[in-house]
């Protein structure tokens, strides 16, 4: 939290509420629509977000940090998704199966 | 530029202004942060590898383990509200409110481990070991324990910290500035399980 943090509590606490409430969505649409990795995925990453810059409060640091530490972080993270071919590969072959 | 300035402690006032604005402990945590964002994200995606590619992945958890599941996740989310009043208390120089600010905060990563070990007693009570299990690949347990064992670890290790820095702080051992960094810490474990409950426990429901 920087110096000049620009939060109140009542946003705090309004996050708080969003990211409770996306909870339960992602559980409902889970028992209801089935659990989708997307729909999982895409709720997840704006409760992510909600936490990083506001419980977290990187949204008031300068954007020297936040470009220091974001996109590096997403870059390892998506670069990690080169695993999936040969996992498809894997289920073709059925390796797991007697 | 004077001896005077030359003789401070640690260089400051030789040294340039930080880019970031914020103290070095703080960057480190933000570091430390990055990198266990990483390790989470290899480990998650080891976990996507190995149920993509088995043909019999079992969908083990009934409406009671999701439950539970939202119940840990009301846990934490409101843990990390209250170590946010512990920041605001530590920075007003409240030592007793940020003291149990940080205890209250401890105490639900306390329940929120007590709750997790339950849920693993009962799939090991239902025969889930590492390597094995009654209903199909048995890859299963090894997934759910490590992901679930890594997370876990973190809140235990969270909640020794705030406890530790708590204490310090009303003794006056440590600065404000510590309970903040230890928070960022503690928001971060927050962070880990809203990926953990969609992908290990929502995907894995019983249909």
């Amino acid at each position: 939290m920087s110096a000049n943090n620009s939060n109140s509590m009542g946003t705090t606490y309004i996050v708080y509420g969003v990211i409770l409430a996306i909870a339960v969505i992602q559980v409902v649409v889970a028992m209801t629509m089935g659990p989708s990795i997307g729909r999982m995925l895409i709720l997840a990453v704006i409760q992510a977000y909600l936490a990083v810059m506001f419980f977290m409060h990187l949204r008031d640091e300068k954007a020297t940090l936040r470009l220091a530490l974001i996109p590096g972080t997403l870059f390892v993270l998506v670069m990690l998704n080169m695993i999936w071919a040969d996992s498809f590969r894997l289920i073709s072959m059925k390796p797991f199966v007697k | 530029m004077s001896e005077g300035n030359l003789t401070m402690g640690h260089g400051a006032g030789v040294m340039e202004e930080s880019p970031f604005s914020i103290p070095s402990s703080k960057l480190v945590m933000w570091l430390f942060i990055i990198s266990d964002a990483c390790t989470f994200g290899a480990v998650l995606m080891a976990y996507g590898y190995i149920r993509n590619s088995a043909a019999d992945w079992p969908l083990v958890f009934e409406s009671a383990s999701i439950w539970n599941a939202l119940l840990m996740t009301f846990i934490l989310v409101s843990s990390s509200l209250t170590v946010l009043f512990a920041v605001k208390a530590a920075k007003a120089d409240d030592r007793q409110a940020a003291f149990r600010w940080t205890m209250i905060t401890a105490a639900g990563g306390i329940l929120f481990a007590l709750l997790h070990i339950r849920e693993w007693m009962t799939l090991i009570g239902e025969g889930v070991r590492p390597f094995q299990n009654p209903w199909g690949a048995p890859m299963f347990g090894a997934t759910f324990f490590s992901v679930t064992g890594l997370h876990m670890a973190h809140v235990v290790g969270g909640v020794v910290a705030l406890i530790v820095v708590g204490s310090g702080y009303k003794a006056g051992r440590y600065a404000s500035k510590h309970i903040e960094i230890w928070a960022l810490y503690w928001h971060f474990v927050d962070l880990v399980w809203m990926f953990v409950v969609p992908l290990i426990y929502l995907l894995n429901m019983k249909r």
